[in-house]
Parts: structure tokens; C-alpha cells; sequence
């Protein structure tokens, strides 16, 4: 479990996590949604210690970040995994590599032994061909699906999303929600995803958090968030004529 | 004040990347492949540059020398003074600098962009040990292609001078070997292994800490040409003042 207390960040001047509290339980997607500048991805950011806090608590499973050393942050980032909004693969290597790259790193494994593991889980995100292909011949859908492999290679305990859909059509972006929440299941890690995607908040949305102007302004589920009267959330979630009439059709379906 | 807050920065960027080393299987293969990309690649345009402007150096002392009271072998040794102690140690590395240098500031300032830093970063990875180390290390073998050019800046010189009908090739070879001096090698080695070590990191500095899109990489690339030539000529200054007065 990963617990956040009280967190505050600010550059310079400009407050940008102002006391947000967290809890994100194993096994579950949990979605930080928020419009752009209300604090999502530097609230990610801090949490995988990209971003000094200045003040808060994050601990991991009973780690508490702040207090660990060097070799233990470097121990726990080695369990967890990030899928970046634009992929983050590295262009000089194949797929096949970029998959590797964290066993290459972290383990004592055998090469065969990771070209393994690393062929079950290119063939896990349906990538079994593209071994050889160089990041740049892959599509976004590809690159992101390569990405979401690089990450549970190493069996995480932890994911980190940063907008997984930004740039998918709409066919290739719910292929990918999918996913996420298949392997959340299969592997019981904790997932968290940074998105402003409808579509996500309402097909794998199992804790909810929304953030507006640095605060958590909401905290709910897929189905709690059809019933909120909270206006900062109702106002952002159903800023278009199609979700308000999937919200009265949802309601009227209940009563 | 922002300079001072630059090179405090440089200097840390420094003790990280000694930090943390990456495992050695890995580190193995990031050598080898930047000596590939930056010695190797870089073999060809020092043999051409060496090798002209080995041959402009003795024309132009050749045609400079109008007193038939001096000798002809002198183009020779003027050549070969020339070409070790500043042409190729200094002269090659303010080529470099724009060679290498850009293409280690657009490499690392792109995986900067892409957030391929920040990827290695959350994997617990130390990225200065990772991306710029490396570097160095391929860099200490800079001096093999300072040898090559100084090779080929004499060989140059003298296919000028014979073809050009300036001097005799006994009278160019008589002045390259006189009055040699040792020390003259080891200088320009010593120079060669400076220039090596801002040669990589100074591109590399640039290129870690940039911030902002591909328009920025393009400029960040151009800075730290600027700044690596500006480094390689004071230092040149300095160490020229402390080994040779």
C-alpha cells in the first residue's frame, strides 16, 4: 500500500501540491485526474522522488521515502515501474533491448533467461513480433505497449502511469486501459495513473482522485463519480454534451 | 551570478557521475560503443583536416621565408612545431568541440526532451554515471587521433613542399628532425587529455541540464560549442604558461 500524508510542493513561489493525502491499495488502478496545472504530474513526480517535497509523508509498504538511504531508494526503485506519457523508450536500442534493459540492470539473470522473460512479456502486450523493430518504426500504440512492458519486466510492485492515452485513438487508447488493469489484476501491484481521459475514469477508474488548483478537491470510484454532486469534479468530468447525457442516462438507468 | 551558479553545477554534475557506478557488463558496452561514436567516427575528419592543413602551414611558411640566408630545412621544422605544439592538440579539439560536442548535447539534451533521463532516474539508475562517464572514458583515447593528426599534418606538409616544388624532401625531413625536443610531445599529450576531459563533459553539461523542447537542444548544442572552444583556449593559455616558460 502506498500511503501519502499532507504533501506540499511549490517551485519558487507557485504552490503547486497544497496537503494532498493519498491511499492506493494493491491490486487496484487508481486514477489522479485534475484539468492541465492542477498539480497531477508533479504530484506523480514527487511520489516516485523525481521532485523534492518540502513537506509530507510518502511511505511504501511501511518505507518511509524521505527516511530511506541512497541504496534503499535505489533497492525500491528497482520494484517499481513507470510508463512515461511519450513512451521514454530508448532510441538506441531495439524494443527487444529497451524490454531487457531492467533485467540487464538489476538482476543476475542469464541472457537467455531474460530473453525469456522478456519474450513473455512482449507477448503479453501482443508485441511478439517486434523484437527487432527500433522504437522509431513503432507506432504510438506500439511504443506505449512497449513501454508498459519495459515496466512489468521486472515484476513491479509498483506502477506508475503519466497519461498512458495522450495521443491513442480512442480504439488503440481502450486497448491499453485494458491492459493496465489486466496486469494490475494478474500481477496484484499497486497502479497509479496521472490521466485526464474520460474514457479511463469510467472503464478502470477504482479509486479516483481529483485534484484542482493543488488540492484534492474529490475521492471516489468508476461509480460514485456518476452520483457526485461536488461541483469542481461535476464541472470537469461533464464539461461536454456527451458525458452529461451519459450521466442522466446512468442516473435514470439507477432509479 | 548565474556563471558562478553554472559552474558550482559543473563541478557537482562531476562528483555525481563518479557516484553509483553503473554495472560493469553494462558500462562495457556504452565504452565500446561511444569510442565508436566519438574516436572512430571522428577518424576521418581529423586525417583530412591534419593532412591540408599540415600542407597550408608549409606554403605559407615556405612563401614567408624571402631571406636566402636562411635555410630551406627550416619549412620542416617550422611545420612540425607548428602541428605538435598547437595545430593538432588545439586547433583539432576547437574542431571536435563542434563535431563531438553537438552530437553529445543533442544526444543526452534529446533523451532530456523525451524523458529517457527521467526513465533511467525512477529506475534507480544513477543517469550522469550512465550517460556521460562513459564518455569520458571513450574521450581518454583522444589522444590517439591527436597522433594520427600530427602524423598526417607532417606527411601533409611534406607532400606541399616536395609537390610544390618549395624545398627538397631530404631538406623537409632534415628540418623535422631537428633539434627535436621530447618534452614537445608529452605537452601536447598533456594538453590532448584536458581537452579531452571538457571535450565530454562540457557538452555533456549542457545537454543534461537543458530545459524546454527541440528548439532548445538546437541552441543548447550551439552553447556548448561556444563554451568548449572558450574553455579549450584558456586552458591552452594556462597550460602552455605553466609547462613551456
Amino acid at each position: 500500500m502506498i500511503i501519502v500524508k499532507d504533501l506540499y510542493k511549490s517551485f519558487g513561489e507557485a504552490h503547486i501540491l497544497k496537503g494532498i493525502s493519498a491511499t492506493f491499495e494493491k491490486g487496484k488502478t487508481n486514477l489522479i485526474i485534475g484539468a492541465s496545472g492542477s498539480g497531477k504530474t508533479v504530484f506523480i513526480k514527487c511520489l516516485l522522488g523525481l521532485f523534492p517535497y518540502e513537506k509530507g509523508c510518502i511511505s511504501y509498504d511501511g518505507k518511509i521515502f524521505s527516511d530511506l538511504t541512497e541504496n534503499q531508494k535505489r533497492d525500491l526503485r528497482a520494484e517499481i515501474g513507470m510508463l512515461f506519457q511519450g513512451g521514454a523508450l530508448f532510441d538506441s536500442m531495439t524494443i527487444a533491448e529497451n524490454v531487457m534493459f531492467p533485467l540487464r540492470m538489476f538482476t543476475k539473470q542469464s541472457k537467455s533467461e531474460m530473453e525469456d522473460r522478456v519474450n513473455i512479456v512482449l507477448k503479453r502486450v501482443n508485441l511478439a513480433e517486434a523484437h527487432n523493430k527500433m522504437p522509431s518504426e513503432a507506432s504510438g500504440g506500439m511504443q506505449k505497449r512497449v513501454a508498459i512492458a519495459r515496466a512489468i519486466v521486472n515484476n513491479p510492485k509498483y506502477l506508475f502511469c503519466d497519461e498512458p492515452n495522450s495521443g491513442l485513438d480512442p480504439k488503440t487508447a481502450i486497448v491499453i486501459d485494458n491492459l493496465i488493469q489486466e496486469i494490475t489484476d494478474e500481477y496484484q501491484i499497486i497502479t497509479v495513473i496521472n490521466s485526464h481521459d474520460m474514457n479511463s475514469v469510467m472503464e478502470i477508474g477504482e479509486t479516483i482522485i481529483f485534484l484542482k488548483d493543488g488540492y484534492k478537491a474529490w475521492e471516489g470510484s468508476k461509480e460514485t463519480i456518476f452520483k457526485t454532486d461536488n461541483e469542481a469534479v461535476t464541472n470537469f468530468v461533464y464539461s461536454s454534451n456527451l458525458m452529461k447525457k451519459v450521466r442522466q442516462m446512468y442516473i435514470e438507468e439507477r432509479q | 551570478m548565474n556563471y558562478l551558479h553554472n559552474i558550482g553545477k559543473y563541478f557537482l554534475m562531476i562528483k555525481e557521475m563518479f557516484r553509483k557506478p553503473t554495472k560493469w557488463s553494462v558500462m562495457k558496452h556504452l565504452i565500446l560503443k561511444d569510442i565508436d561514436d566519438l574516436i572512430i567516427s571522428s577518424l576521418g575528419i581529423v586525417a583530412f583536416i591534419a593532412f591540408f592543413v599540415g600542407g597550408v602551414v608549409t606554403i605559407q611558411t615556405a612563401l614567408n621565408i624571402s631571406n636566402p640566408l636562411i635555410p630551406k630545412y627550416l619549412v620542416g621544422f617550422a611545420t612540425r612545431q607548428s602541428i605538435i605544439l598547437e595545430f593538432a592538440p588545439t586547433f583539432i579539439s576547437i574542431i571536435m568541440a563542434g563535431k563531438v560536442g553537438s552530437f553529445i548535447t543533442s544526444s543526452i539534451g534529446t533523451m532530456r526532451v523525451t524523458e529517457q533521463i527521467d526513465a533511467l532516474e525512477v529506475m534507480g539508475i544513477n543517469s550522469l554515471n550512465y550517460l556521460v562517464f562513459p564518455k569520458v572514458i571513450a574521450l581518454m583515447l583522444y589522444p590517439f587521433a591527436i597522433s594520427i593528426a600530427i602524423f598526417l599534418g607532417i606527411v601533409g606538409g611534406m607532400a606541399a613542399c616536395v609537390y610544390g616544388g618549395f624545398t627538397t624532401l631530404e631538406d623537409y625531413i632534415n628540418g623535422v628532425q631537428l633539434d627535436f625536443v621530447p618534452f614537445h610531445l608529452t605537452y601536447a599529450f598533456i594538453k590532448t587529455f584536458v581537452f579531452a576531459f571538457l571535450l565530454a563533459t562540457i557538452p555533456s553539461f549542457h545537454g543534461y541540464y537543458m530545459k524546454g523542447g527541440a528548439l532548445e537542444v538546437g541552441k543548447a548544442s550551439t552553447t556548448s560549442f561556444v563554451w568548449t572552444s572558450v574553455m579549450i583556449i584558456l586552458l591552452n593559455y594556462i597550460l602552455t604558461q605553466m609547462l613551456l616558460s
